[in-house]
């Protein structure tokens, strides 16, 4: 059987789940038994870890692992289990919005005194924290836009014009060193960070995993398509501020021109990106397709409710002294002669 | 595309369209350059620009979304995107 010999190394198992997915992408054991994923719990480690096994032959796949297991029937029923378990957790745990009108008003309004990670980063972030932070957040913005260009083809007219607009500016308006992931690599590089794709897969808390496995979840099942456009929305309304807070974090704490740089963009492009996804891409969709209403304020709210639990985790870890991540970053990486990867 | 037709009373290409909104930025297709005040000019070559009418951006003349109403609660978000 062919398989990949570059890629990320699979991860380290966190529980049966992941263990028997990842033997399963080895060809070395069978799939997980529907009562052990029945087991699991749905925002736990190794549920999350498992998903973002399957989830990843999407996107790059590992080393060592066929890339024809992406579409192989037994692995993709597993793949099913586990997304119902996690979008029942969503959807459980997601307090909707009675209208797509008050899930977006309900962003378009800023907190005096937030409290959020932003926030703690902004006044007393510390460059170690903000290590962590880009290295747990490095598993989505490596592949920063991604999980949202598989929308494209489930839209039309007005709204797939307008998030086609959006994805050509994340992906650097046609210039490879404007890419989003490239300037995150570039952020990572100025905190020392090896910017390997996949490599700080095994330190992310489930939390996270939690907020990348929702995108693809969103983004690859067409059903989901209102979601997909309601989630990117929430990102694109709530990023602006968010990013002035943490590009000043950046330059308070002297982590680089370009760390600062990743956020100062976004705090621009994301101001632009939030008027085209609301007025085009959510009413060109709702035009259309009245009846996903529902859904899109189900996606506005549901990345409410995971980065709430996101955020929660790294303050509480962080308040208590403790390192968010689930293995110790090594120490800084040279600026100069740092791992910088990105193909 | 060069010959496709348009609803537009205008000529394809001929006059830079703008969008205004009573809250919000203004929206202009890029690229655009912007004279400032004190005579210097700064330039964008993103597809749409968002150029603040509130004055209380921090990275005048683009906007940086402090137009928006500020509330007393708790909240964050997601950054960068």
């Amino acid at each position: 059987m062919d398989y990949d010999g570059e890629g990320p190394r699979l991860p380290t198992a966190r529980g049966p789940l992941s263990a028997a997915v990842g033997a399963y992408l080895l060809g070395t054991g069978p799939l997980p038994l529907p009562e052990e994923v029945a087991a699991a719990t749905a925002y736990g480690d190794d549920l999350q870890l498992a998903l973002y096994q399957c989830y990843e032959l999407h996107y790059r796949g590992f080393a060592g692992v066929s890339p024809a297991l992406e579409w192989d029937p037994g692995l993709l029923g597993t793949r099913a289990a586990l997304e119902e378990r996690f979008l029942a957790a969503l959807r459980a745990g997601t307090t909707v919005h009675d209208s797509v009108e008050e899930a977006v008003g309900a962003l378009l309004v800023e907190p005096v005194h937030g409290e959020g990670v932003s926030h703690f980063l902004r006044d007393e972030g510390e460059l170690w924290q903000l290590r962590e932070y880009a290295a747990q957040r490095s598993l989505y913005h490596l592949k920063e836009a991604d999980p949202h260009a598989w929308v494209l083809p489930r839209l039309w007219g007005r709204a797939k014009a307008a998030m086609a607009a959006v994805e050509f500016d994340e992906y650097g308006g046609g210039r490879a060193d404007r890419v989003h992931a490239r300037l995150f690599a570039d952020l990572m590089t100025d905190l020392g960070l090896d910017t390997t794709y996949g490599a700080h897969l095994d330190a992310a808390s489930a939390e996270c995993l939690v907020t990348v496995n929702m995108m693809s979840l969103f983004g690859l099942h067409r059903a989901l398509r209102g979601a997909l456009v309601g989630h990117f929305a929430a990102v694109e309304i709530t990023s602006s501020p968010g990013s002035r807070r943490l590009a000043e974090a950046m330059r308070r704490t002297g982590a680089g021109p370009a760390a600062e740089r990743f956020y100062d963009e976004h705090v621009e492009a994301d101001a632009v990106h939030e008027q085209i996804v609301r007025h085009e891409v959510i009413d060109g969709l709702l035009e259309q397709e009245p009846h996903l209403a529902a859904d899109v304020a189900f996606g506005v709210d549901a990345t409410g409710h995971v980065e709430d639990l996101f955020g929660a985790r790294l303050l509480a870890d962080w308040r208590a002294g403790r390192s968010s991540l689930r293995v110790p970053l090594p120490a800084p990486l040279d600026r100069d002669s740092g791992i910088s990867v990105i193909s | 595309m060069p010959n496709s037709p348009s609803d537009d009373a205008r000529p394809p290409g001929a006059a830079r369209r703008v969008k205004v909104q009573r809250r919000g930025p203004m929206l202009v297709e890029g690229p655009v350059e912007v004279e400032l005040e004190d005579g210097t000019t700064v330039f964008s070559d993103r597809f749409q620009v968002a150029l603040c009418t509130c004055r209380r951006s921090r990275r005048f003349p683009w906007c940086d979304t402090s137009h928006r109403a500020r509330t007393a609660g708790p909240g964050d978000g997601a950054a960068g995107d």
